[in-house]
């Protein structure tokens, strides 16, 4: 099942150049990327794993992209997005995320009914491989 | 998106290299470094020379005769304060117009932002600064002490590997400029045959003459709205001279430290003689006392005094 997080997620996957264009345009606001990586991408798994630390002072896309061949090469089965930080005074917060690799073959998300209190029913979901 | 299945436009048949000069705006550049570098004849022919030979290459690649981009790493070799890392930055400048690299932004570096202080800080150090520089050109001060051979467990050998590497496979993203001392560099380039059969430029900064350095000395402190009496301008030729047979000497970065506290006593001297207002003419003019109290002329500093002194 195709996931869907964050930007451009219902259109095909972004090739390399296009990557670089959305990075370079990040750049161009001052924006700080950070690399993250999660094999479990329930919707409410918004930790994922960092991979370094937010690129604060970088000028060109070359960068971020050279950390994400390494993030690639490391974990070539796993979620992969950008987080643009936007440090301006009075936003701080991550204001565009895009994910850049998927696995070959991406989970399932498989909804459970468990009955709970009488007969009332309760939903939740999962990621299953 | 879909460029390959576009029709591909045709070929120029032709290349106006003076127009292209003009229109990428290194003229202006080079225009710049011939009017604020004082001196320095051979780096500006050099230089001049390089900028001609990049926009040929491009003007070949225009005309499908050239695919490859040029190796355009450099090594800037001179005594200090000749202008290595003022030019190095008017190169880039040049590169970013030329379309060699995207950003053009300088990041000038020394050993300890390369080089880590223990097992594993290395790598991830000088990748940071890498990646800081990418797009954009690199400037190493002082490379030589990236290689110290008389410790062979030394982390500078692994900020070279790293260096050497990148320089090869990110040819197109970044421009690495190496500088230091000439002996010391040709020991360095000696030591690491990888860096001297990468570096396609080499550019030899010569020290300026008594005169250049006092050009140089009064092109700064008009920067600064400062002038020279007669005297002090005299006082200054005779200081120049007097300085250079003295320790330490860095050229044009002597003549600033001169003129810092040349300055010093200026403000001083205002303080103690001033018995009324005083004008702007008095203000900004440096008079004889304030140049000849300089140690210098009393035979400079003792053998036991450590660094720079006026």
């Amino acid at each position: 099942m195709r996931i869907t997080q964050g930007c451009f997620s219902f259109l095909p996957d972004l090739t390399d150049e296009q990557i670089t264009a959305q990075v370079e345009y990040c750049l161009s606001k001052t924006w700080a990327i950070g690399v993250e990586y999660t094999y479990d991408p329930h919707p409410r798994n918004t930790f994922w794993d960092m991979w370094g630390n937010p690129m604060f002072d970088l000028s060109d896309a070359k960068g971020v992209m050279m950390e994400l061949a390494d993030c690639r090469k490391a974990h070539p089965e796993s979620y992969i997005r950008f987080n643009a930080f936007d440090s301006t005074r009075g936003f701080e917060t991550v204001t565009m995320s895009f994910i850049v690799n998927r696995p070959k073959v991406e989970p399932t998300i498989r909804m459970i009914r468990q009955e709970v209190d009488g007969r009332s029913q309760r939903y939740s979901f999962e990621t299953v491989r | 998106m879909d460029a390959t299945t576009s029709p591909e436009t045709p070929r120029p048949t032709h290349v106006d290299l003076r127009a292209e000069l003009e229109s990428s705006g290194v003229k202006e550049l080079l225009d710049e470094l011939d009017r604020e570098m004082i001196g320095l004849a051979p780096v500006k022919q050099r230089i001049r020379e390089t900028a001609a030979l990049l926009l040929v290459d491009r003007a070949r690649q225009t005309l499908g005769l050239a695919h490859d981009t040029p190796t355009l790493h450099m090594s800037f070799t001179g005594n200090p304060g000749t202008g290595k890392t003022t030019v190095a930055l008017k190169m880039a400048g040049i590169l970013k117009r030329l379309g060699y690299v995207r950003k053009g932004h300088l990041v000038s570096v020394t050993r300890d932002d390369l080089v880590g202080q223990y097992i594993g800080h290395t790598a991830p150090k000088t990748k940071e600064v890498l990646k800081k520089a990418m797009g954009g050109v690199l400037f190493i001060d002082e490379a030589y002490y990236l290689y110290k051979p008389d410790n062979e467990r030394d982390y500078g050998q692994e900020a070279i590997e790293i260096l050497l590497q990148v320089m090869e496979n990110n040819r197109d993203d970044l421009v690495v400029i190496m500088a230091g001392y000439a002996d010391r560099m040709d020991r360095f380039f000696a030591a690491n045959p990888g860096f001297r059969s990468r570096i396609a430029h080499h550019i030899d900064f010569p020290d300026y003459g008594d005169d250049e350095l006092l050009r140089i000395a009064e092109t700064m402190l008009a920067g600064q709205h400062y002038v020279f009496d007669a005297g002090a301008r005299a006082a200054m030729a005779e200081y120049v001279t007097l300085r250079r047979g003295q320790p330490h000497f860095a050229n044009a970065r002597s003549i600033r430290n001169a003129l810092d506290r040349a300055r010093l006593r200026q403000a001083n001297r205002l303080f103690e003689a001033a018995t009324g207002p005083v004008d702007a003419q008095m203000l900004s003019t440096l008079i004889e006392s304030d140049v000849r109290a300089s140690r210098v002329f009393r035979g400079g500093l003792d053998v036991s005094g450590k660094g720079e002194n006026p």
